[in-house]
C-alpha cells in the first residue's frame, strides 16, 4: 500500500496549467457569448470550475485503491443506471439521457461511467499484469466496455459511447496485447463497422450525415454541413494574429454553432488566431506530458493504468473536437476538456485531475 | 518531463510496464499536436484570406437600393407615368430552416400560391444565396405585419421601401407607354442589352418603358449591412446611392390623346396621330387596351389568362403591329403615283359597278357615271383604280408604296414593329416562287389582295403626300430628350425608312389633298361627308377593307367578324398638314365611321391650337401650293388653317 504524503506533494505545476486552461476557458466563454442569449455562462463556468475544484481535492483524499476496491460494484451500479436511463430517463431533443430525481436535478450515467470504466480497466488490467493478454482476456475488456457503450449508444448518444473506446485501447495497449491481436481486432473492428454502416443498424440517418458531412461541408450547407462550414470560416478568417476578443465577427454574428460548449476552440481561433490556437495547444502538451509523468512516478500498475485512462479519455476528445473544429473529424458532440462551458465535462475533468493528484500524491512506495 | 523514460518502474514483484510504451503514447500525442497544428497552420496562416472573404459574406449583406424610375411626361410636362412608395417582400434563402414548415407559412401569410413561391426559388437557384430575391412587391399592411410578427420564426423574411410604377387608368395610352416587368430569363440570355441585368431586376417589357429603359431605370444603389445569423440587422458599413432614373417627356399631346381615346372607346382597332412636319407622334391608342398597373405590382393569373384568351389581343399595339388590307385608303398612293407616271390626268372611266379585267368581273359599290382623278377620290370609285392599277402595273405600284414607306418599318422607338407587305413580282416569286398574276393587280389597285399595312404607316405617307413627299421618322421622345449616343444607338436599333423625300410635282399633290378635301366635304358620293369639320381644313381618305372576299361572305352567317374593317386617314388642314391621323376600326363596316372618330382627334387638336394661338387666323383654304420648299415644310404660321366654309348637311355614307 501506499502512504499518504501531503498536500506539498500535489501536483502544483499541473494544476497551474490547469488553471491556466480554466481562466481561458472562462473569458473565452464571456467573449463568445456576450452579444448573444447566453450571456452570463462565463459565471456560471466559474461556478463549475469552483465546484471541479473541491471535488479534485475532495477526490485526492480518497486512496484511489478504495475506487479499485469498489470498482466491480461501481460498474454493476453503472450499467444499472443506464439500463434505468433507457427505462425511465427524462427524454430531450429526441434522446432519453437523464434520470430525474426530486428536486429538478437531472443527473446523466454516461459521464460517470467513463470514470468508472477506467478504474474498472485499471483493476482489470492490472490483475493481466506480467503475462501476454489471451483472447480470451481481449474478449472480456471489450465486453467490458461494450455493455455501457451499446446502452449509450441506445439513448442514443454517440459522442459520449465513443469516449469510452480510448480507455479500452489504452487499456489493451499497455496491458499487452499483441501486435497480432491488434491487427486482428482493428481488421475484425473495421469489417463490423462497415457492416453496421451499410445496414443502418447501428447508426441513425443523421448520425451518419454527421460523421461524413465534414469531408464535404459544402454538399448541405444548411444542413448538416452548416456546422463544419460556419467553424471552417470562423477558424480561417482568424488568421495569425485573431480579430481580437470580443471581435469575431462569426462568434458574434452567432454564425458559429454553439460557440461557448463544442465549437469553443474555433471561437478562441477566429478571435485569438493562430497564435492563440497555438497557446492552447502548448498547454495541452504541458498537461498530458504533466499526467504521463505521474503515470510513470505512480507507486503501482493501477495507478498508472488509472492515470493512462484519463490521458486516453482526454486526449481523444481533444482530437475530436479540434479536429472536428478544423474540419479533420465528423462532428460528434464531444466538449473540448477544460475548455467548453458545461458543468459534467468541467466535474469528470477535475475528478479525473482528483484522481491522479491522488496517485500521485501517494506514488512513495512503502 | 522526458518523452521517454529511461526507468522501468518496478511495481510489485511481478508488475512491470514497459517504459516503452509510456514513451510511444507521448510520441503519439505529440505527432496528434502536430496534426492539429497543421490544420490550424492550413487554415489560419495559408488559406486565412479566402476565409476572410468568405466571412465577410456571411456577415455583410448588400441590400438593394432600388433606383426610383424616371417619370413619363406628355409634351407640355403633364404626368402620365408616376411612381408611389411601395414595399415589397424579400427572401434570403440561406435563412430558410426547414422549407417543409416555412414555405407554406410564408404561402399564408403573403397570399401566395405555394407553388409561385417554389417557382421563385428554382428560378433564382443560381444567384448568390446571400443575396436577397425579390418574392412580392407591394404588399398589403397586413402582409407587412405577418412578417414583422414573424421575424423570428421567418428569418428569411424581410422588407424593403421600394417606389412602384402608377400607371394611367383603365389602359390609357397602355400600349405606348408599355409597362414594368421582371426581365425574363429569355431577355437576359438572348438580348446583349440585358447582358448586365440580373434576375429579378424590374425592366421595361413594352413600348417606351421598354425602348427607353435605360434612361428610365436609372442606377440602383445598394447598403451593405451587418447582419447576424439569423438576418438580423446588427450594423451597417455603408452605401451606395442609387440615381434616379431620367424622366421623359413624350411628344404625345394629353389632350389630343384624351380625345383619341375618347373616340376609340368601347371599338376595337387602333388610331395614331402625328405631326408630319416632324414625326411627333400626338397620339397613339390601341383597343382593346390593358392594365399596365397589373403588369408592373401583381400580374393575377386570372388577368394574364384574359388577356391571353381574348380574341382581339389587348397587349397589341395595333397601330404599328396590325397589318391589315388598307382597303381605299391605298387609293392615295395610286392618285400620287397615277398623276407622277401621267396616266390619271386623262383617265376618264365610266363606272357603272364595276368592270370586267382579264375575264374578271370586279365589282364597285356603286354606278358612279363618268369618273376622273377628281372626282375618284371622293367618290373612292373602284372601277377608277382597277383601271388606274391596270395601267401602271404592280411593279408601279409597289415602287409609290414603298417610296411612301409601306411594307417597311417606320423606325418608331416602339418594340416589335411590323412591317406590312408590298406586293410586287419580285416578291411573289421570293415569297411563293410564282409568277405575279396581271388580275391580282386589279385587287391591289383598292387596297385589297396582298397588300398589307399599318394605321402608323398610312399615317406616315399621307403626311409624307401632304408635305410634298417630306416624311419623317415617327418618334414618342423628343430628341433632345437623350443623350446624344442613346440617340444614335436607338436609331440603330430601330430599323425603317427613316428621313426621306418623296419627290412629287406639286401640281400632282395638290391634286390629291383637294380631292382628299372633297371627302370629308359635302356633296353626293363623298364618303365622308358626315365628317366634315365646320370651319376646318379637314381632308381625308376613307377605306372600308374586306375581311373576307365576296363568295365566301355569300356562304357564312354574317357574323361580327365577317364585318369590313373601317380605316380613315385624314389630316388638317389638306396641305402641309399639321396633324395626320389614321383609324383601323376593326369590323367597324365603312370607313365613314372611322372618319367620325379621326375627326373628333383633329377638331380637338385644332380646337387647342386656336386656344393656344389666342390670335386665330382665319384663311381660306389655300388653292396654290404653299410657297415653303417641300425640304422644308414646317411653316409655325401655318400651324393651323382654319377653312371659312360651313358646315353642309351631312352627306350619307357613300360608295367607296
Amino acid at each position: 500500500m501506499t502512504r499518504f504524503s501531503s498536500f506539498r506533494d500535489f501536483d502544483w505545476i499541473l494544476l497551474g496549467f490547469v488553471s491556466l486552461l480554466s481562466l481561458v476557458s472562462v473569458l473565452e466563454i464571456r467573449s463568445a457569448t456576450a452579444q448573444t442569449k447566453f450571456h452570463g455562462f462565463d459565471h456560471k463556468q466559474i461556478g463549475f470550475l469552483l465546484i471541479g475544484v473541491v471535488l479534485m481535492f475532495f477526490m485526492s483524499l480518497i486512496d484511489y485503491h478504495r475506487l479499485i476496491d469498489i470498482a466491480r460494484s461501481a460498474y454493476m451500479i453503472s450499467v444499472a443506471a443506464l439500463v434505468a436511463v433507457l427505462v425511465i430517463g427524462t427524454k430531450h431533443l429526441g434522446a432519453r439521457r437523464w434520470i430525474k430525481f426530486p428536486g429538478g436535478v437531472h443527473f446523466q450515467p454516461s459521464e460517470w461511467v467513463k470514470l468508472v470504466l477506467i478504474v474498472m480497466l485499471a483493476r482489470y488490467f492490472w490483475g493481466m499484469a506480467g503475462r501476454e493478454l489471451s483472447w480470451r482476456d481481449v474478449w472480456k475488456a471489450f465486453a467490458l466496455v461494450c455493455v455501457p457503450m451499446l446502452l449509450v449508444l441506445k439513448q442514443p448518444d454517440l459522442g459520449t459511447a465513443l469516449t469510452y473506446l480510448p480507455v479500452l485501447i489504452m487499456g489493451l495497449f499497455l496491458g499487452g496485447i499483441r501486435f497480432k491481436q491488434a491487427g486482428i481486432l482493428i481488421v475484425g473492428l473495421l469489417l463490423v463497422v462497415g457492416v453496421a454502416w451499410n445496414t443502418g443498424k447501428l447508426l441513425k440517418p443523421y448520425q451518419k450525415a454527421r460523421l461524413t458531412s465534414f469531408m464535404n461541408p459544402d454538399d448541405d450547407p444548411k444542413g448538416s454541413g452548416y456546422q463544419i462550414r460556419q467553424s471552417l470560416i470562423a477558424v480561417g478568417s482568424g488568421g495569425v494574429w485573431g480579430k481580437g476578443a470580443n471581435h469575431g465577427t462569426q462568434t458574434q454574428g452567432d454564425f458559429l454553432p454553439i460557440p461557448y460548449t463544442d465549437f469553443i476552440f474555433a471561437a478562441l481561433c477566429e478571435e485569438h488566431g493562430f497564435i492563440g490556437a497555438l497557446g492552447v495547444l502548448l498547454l495541452y502538451f504541458l498537461i498530458l506530458m504533466r499526467l504521463i509523468q505521474n503515470a510513470q512516478t505512480a507507486s503501482d500498475l493501477p495507478g498508472t493504468l488509472i492515470i493512462m485512462g484519463i490521458v486516453a479519455v482526454i486526449v481523444f476528445q481533444i482530437a475530436v473536437n479540434i479536429g472536428m473544429v478544423l474540419g479533420l473529424m465528423p462532428v460528434t458532440g464531444i466538449p473540448l476538456p477544460l475548455l467548453s462551458y458545461g458543468g459534467s465535462s468541467i466535474l469528470f475533468t477535475f475528478l479525473s485531475l482528483g484522481i491522479v493528484m491522488n496517485i500521485r500524491m501517494r506514488r512513495f512506495v512503502n | 518531463m522526458s518523452l521517454s523514460s529511461p526507468t522501468t518502474r518496478q511495481l510489485n514483484n511481478d508488475e512491470k510496464l514497459p517504459a516503452a510504451k509510456l514513451a510511444g503514447v507521448q510520441y503519439a500525442i505529440v505527432l496528434l499536436l502536430a496534426v492539429l497544428v497543421a490544420g490550424l497552420w492550413r487554415l489560419q496562416v495559408l488559406g486565412a484570406d479566402n476565409w476572410k472573404v468568405l466571412a465577410e459574406a456571411n456577415r455583410v449583406r448588400k441590400v438593394p437600393v432600388l433606383a426610383p424610375r424616371g417619370k413619363i411626361f406628355d409634351r407640355e410636362g403633364r404626368i402620365l407615368v408616376d411612381n408611389y412608395p411601395s414595399v415589397s417582400c424579400y427572401l434570403l434563402v440561406e435563412q430558410i430552416k426547414d422549407p417543409s414548415v416555412d414555405l407554406p407559412l410564408i404561402a399564408s401569410g403573403l397570399h401566395l400560391p405555394i407553388e409561385q413561391i417554389q417557382a421563385t426559388l428554382k428560378r433564382f437557384q443560381g444567384a448568390a444565396k446571400y443575396q436577397p430575391i425579390p418574392l412580392k412587391q407591394d404588399i398589403s399592411q397586413d402582409e407587412q405585419a405577418f412578417v414583422e410578427a414573424h421575424r423570428n420564426e421567418l428569418p428569411e423574411l424581410e422588407t424593403h421601401d421600394e417606389q412602384r410604377r402608377l400607371y394611367p387608368k383603365d389602359g390609357f395610352a397602355a400600349h405606348m407607354i408599355g409597362y414594368v416587368g421582371e426581365v425574363s430569363e429569355q431577355m437576359l440570355q438572348n438580348d446583349e442589352r440585358y447582358a448586365f441585368y440580373s434576375p429579378g431586376d424590374v425592366v421595361g417589357r413594352s413600348g417606351v418603358e421598354q425602348t427607353y429603359d435605360a434612361l428610365l431605370r436609372g442606377k440602383d444603389g445598394s447598403r451593405d449591412i451587418i447582419v447576424n445569423s439569423h438576418g438580423k440587422e446588427v450594423g451597417h458599413l455603408g452605401q451606395e446611392l442609387a440615381v434616379p432614373g431620367q424622366d421623359l417627356k413624350l411628344t404625345i399631346d394629353l389632350d389630343v390623346q384624351r380625345a383619341a381615346e375618347k373616340a376609340m372607346d368601347g371599338k376595337n382597332g387602333a388610331m395614331v396621330a402625328m405631326d408630319p412636319h416632324t414625326g411627333e407622334i400626338l397620339a397613339m391608342v390601341s383597343r382593346p387596351s390593358f392594365d399596365p398597373n397589373q403588369f408592373s405590382v401583381r400580374l393575377t393569373k386570372s388577368y394574364w389568362n384574359e388577356i391571353l384568351t381574348n380574341p382581339d389581343h389587348p397587349l397589341m399595339n395595333k397601330t404599328i403591329q396590325a397589318q391589315l388590307a388598307p382597303g381605299s385608303t391605298f387609293k392615295i398612293i395610286m392618285s400620287v403615283a397615277g398623276l407622277q407616271e401621267q396616266m390619271a390626268q386623262d383617265l376618264n372611266v365610266g363606272c357603272s359597278g364595276g368592270a370586267t379585267f382579264y375575264g374578271h368581273f370586279f365589282a364597285c359599290d356603286l354606278h358612279h357615271g363618268h369618273v376622273d382623278i377628281h372626282n375618284a377620290i371622293p367618290y373612292s370609285c373602284d372601277t377608277f383604280y382597277y383601271t388606274l392599277a391596270n395601267r401602271l402595273g404592280i411593279d408601279k405600284i409597289a415602287q409609290y408604296a414603298s417610296a411612301f414607306g409601306l411594307g417597311q418599318h417606320t423606325g418608331v422607338d416602339l418594340p416589335d414593329e411590323a412591317s406590312g407587305t408590298v406586293p410586287s413580282t419580285q416578291w411573289a416569286l421570293k415569297n411563293y416562287h410564282r409568277k405575279w398574276y396581271a388580275g391580282e393587280t386589279i385587287s391591289v389597285g383598292i387596297g385589297q389582295g396582298a397588300v398589307t399595312v399599318t394605321p402608323l404607316q398610312m399615317a406616315r405617307a399621307l403626311g409624307g403626300i401632304a408635305s410634298g413627299g417630306v416624311m419623317h421618322r415617327p418618334h414618342l421622345v423628343f430628341p433632345e430628350e437623350m443623350p446624344k449616343d442613346f440617340a444614335s444607338a436607338l436609331e440603330a436599333s430601330f430599323p425603317g425608312s427613316g428621313e426621306k423625300t418623296v419627290p412629287i410635282d406639286p401640281a400632282n399633290w395638290q391634286t390629291v389633298t383637294d380631292g382628299m378635301a372633297e371627302v370629308t366635304s359635302p356633296g353626293a358620293f363623298h364618303t365622308a361627308a358626315a365628317s366634315h369639320l365646320d370651319g376646318i381644313d379637314f381632308a381625308g381618305k376613307t377605306g372600308t377593307a374586306q375581311v373576307i372576299g365576296h363568295d365566301a361572305l355569300a356562304k357564312t352567317n354574317k357574323g361580327h367578324d365577317t364585318v369590313p374593317n373601317a380605316w380613315f386617314v385624314g389630316m388638317a388642314p389638306r396641305r402641309n398638314p399639321d396633324i395626320v391621323v389614321a383609324v383601323l376600326w376593326e369590323h367597324g363596316n365603312g370607313g365613314f365611321n372611322s372618319a367620325k372618330l379621326a375627326s373628333q382627334v383633329v377638331n380637338a387638336f385644332v380646337t387647342k391650337q386656336r386656344r393656344l394661338a389666342n390670335n386665330l387666323r382665319i384663311a381660306e383654304v389655300p388653292k396654290e401650293a404653299p410657297k415653303q420648299s417641300p425640304e422644308n415644310p414646317a411653316d409655325p404660321s401655318k400651324a393651323v388653317a382654319v377653312t371659312e366654309t360651313k358646315a353642309d348637311a351631312a352627306a350619307g355614307p357613300g360608295a367607296e
